[in-house]
């Protein structure tokens, strides 16, 4: 009773730091639980590409049939180097225009800025399924594009249809431009003032100044046309035709068939290329002590 | 020409613009245009279209078997951005509550798995929600917890649980950066003259978080609306979306001009949802 009595007095005393204590730990209870669902998806998709069963939902115990089984299918492994291709081609080639369009649009003011603006961050902002409608239509009307492209790949004969690389590039030069326009409007523009100042000429000072300073925010870009052309299922299963299969791809047809734990294999090492591109760019944020970029990256 | 590089700022613009702009003109701007022409032409016998002006394709959109799809994507897209939004924020909240070096690297590990492939994570609640093989049911059966499977998947659930999951990264991701940015001295001022914690969060942290708000609401709304792949996954072939309505007048139907239509429609939808969320927000905010 007294004790009882004691505890009210002192909560009336001291309300606020109280609740705010039971607040914060709700909170954080809440917080962790987020970040559980926000993980444990994944973490049961690689579990189970190790059981040793059929099943994805009974655990039947340990193997690594699955992975096996997987290395020796020759329609994932040509889908992989495919993907590969893909995305190295259209990362490289929007790389380039992107960071081009990038410098022409912080540098410079002129008229119509606005209208090209608006072209160049539309393919962000557009869901990609009425991307994936209006290439598919505009190949088909065209007769361009659906014809392969018939290269030797690491060993790999590959046959990519253009469309495929024009849609990737299509979509990956807006991110490009977007992040080292970012990067750009950070930098500080005394030291290229300085070299021109010691008679450095437009292209001493772009090569020797401008594009050192700028590299942290093209090779980011780069990554990120590399990771969205890697994980794009969308645009490609419309512009490719029949019989051309990118992981996705390959993958959404596995899914459609049924669900077996080789599905779950080949998505963990999926995940893991995924990992590996983020420990990548982390590296390179790291390296480049850009704090801000944190966020720029994410969007 | 590089005389006129040299002396014309405007033109060296211009030329570093050009390759971007003129591929973007020809692989993206008239492609749109296409299917906006394409959405009033008719369809051809085998496929392809026929040229001649036929304004029943949005007619047919508004068919009810075709508009009950499209309220069934805006209200599964306004549902998931909704459940984000009183997810996200919270998590957002949580997160600006860390010592800097923590928060940092929960920002990390928030995007991990939204940089993880799309198609994978889809295929992961798959796993998960199926009706006789999914992880959920199987267990809570084989516990005894209960006797008939839950009707987790192949329906608007399952579709909205996908899409939340897939999203809720670029929900939290905006309102942090707003969160973070808070002059926390504003929240001491409002304490200071003795607002309760409700008020200072509806006066003060709430309308500054505002634009952060708004930014992750359309991040999650836009790719919702255009849904494709978690319909085609987790609807089970029932529950489907405009996305796949779409799909299927283009790779099954083969009539072009009704998916141009819907594509129009699609996309007007989505600009609609943004002009009005845009002013409502602005008007709001703009009260405070």
């Amino acid at each position: 009773m007294t004790t009882e009595t004691l505890t009210a007095t002192q909560e009336r005393a001291r309300p606020q730091p109280r609740r705010l204590a039971l607040g914060s730990w709700l909170l954080s209870g809440y917080g962790i639980v987020g970040y559980l669902f926000l993980y444990l998806p994944i973490i049961i998709v690689v579990i189970f590409s190790f059981n040793d069963s059929r099943s994805t939902a009974k655990w039947a115990g340990f193997t690594i049939d699955w992975y096996r089984e997987m290395l020796a299918d020759r329609q994932i492994i040509l889908s992989l180097w495919n993907s590969l291709f893909v995305a190295i081609v259209s990362t490289a080639i929007s790389t380039v225009m992107g960071t081009l369009a990038a410098m022409g649009l912080e540098r410079y003011s002129f008229r119509g800025k606005l209208a090209v603006d608006s072209i160049l961050y539309l393919p962000i902002i557009i869901p990609d399924i009425a991307m994936a409608i209006m290439l598919l239509i505009f190949f088909n009307v065209s007769g361009i594009g659906f014809e392969p492209w018939r290269v030797q790949f690491l060993g790999n004969r590959l046959a990519v249809p253009y469309s495929v690389i024009i849609g990737h590039v299509a979509f990956n030069i807006s991110f490009v431009a977007v992040v080292v326009r970012a990067r750009l409007a950070n930098m500080d523009r005394t030291l290229e003032e300085a070299a021109q100042d010691l008679y450095a000429n437009t292209w001493q000072t772009f090569r020797r100044v401008t594009l050192p300073m700028l590299m942290p925010g093209i090779l980011g870009g780069a990554l990120l046309a590399f990771t969205l052309s890697l994980d794009d299922f969308v645009i490609t299963f419309f512009t490719s035709g029949a019989g051309f299969n990118t992981l996705p791809v390959r993958v959404f047809g596995m899914i459609k068939k049924g669900v077996t734990p080789k599905i779950n294999a080949v998505s963990t090492l999926m995940l893991l290329f995924s990992l590996a591109l983020i420990f990548i760019s982390i590296l390179l944020r790291t390296r480049a002590g850009d704090e801000e970029e944190t966020i720029q990256f994410g969007m | 020409m590089q005389e006129l590089l040299r002396r014309n700022p405007a033109a060296r613009a211009w030329a570093l613009i050009m390759p971007s702009l003129v591929f973007l003109l020809v692989f993206f701007v008239a492609p749109l245009f296409i299917v906006l022409i394409y959405s009033f032409l008719t369809r051809g016998k085998y496929g392809g279209v026929v040229w001649q002006f036929n304004p029943e394709n949005f007619q047919r959109a508004l068919d009810p078997l075709y508009f009950s799809t499209f309220l069934r994507s805006i209200y599964i897209a306004v549902v998931t951005t909704l459940i984000c939004l009183v997810l996200g924020y919270p998590l957002a909240y949580w997160i600006t509550t860390r010592p800097p070096g923590q928060r940092n690297l929960l920002m990390l590990a928030l995007m991990i798995p939204f940089w993880t492939n799309f198609l994978i994570r889809t295929y992961a609640w798959l796993t998960l929600l199926r009706t006789n093989t999914g992880l959920i049911n199987v267990s809570l059966m084989s516990l005894g917890v209960i006797k008939k499977p839950l009707p987790l998947f192949a329906n608007d659930f399952a579709i909205i649980l996908g899409l939340v999951y897939g999203w809720l990264p670029v929900m939290v991701l905006p309102i942090y950066a707003a969160l973070e940015r808070l002059d926390k001295s504003l929240i001491e001022a409002a304490q200071d003259l003795y607002a309760t914690n409700r008020h200072v969060f509806l006066r003060v942290i709430w309308p500054l978080s505002l634009p952060g708000v708004v930014a992750g609401s359309m991040l999650v709304f836009i790719p919702a609306i255009g849904s494709f792949v978690t319909p085609a996954i987790l609807g089970g072939g029932k529950s489907l979306m405009i996305g796949n309505i779409i799909s299927n007048q283009f790779l099954a139907a083969h009539d072009w001009p009704f998916g141009s239509a819907l594509s129009t429609l699609m996309m007007l939808v989505m600009l609609l949802g943004t002009l009005i969320y845009f002013r409502s927000a602005l008007r709001e905010g703009g009260g405070v």
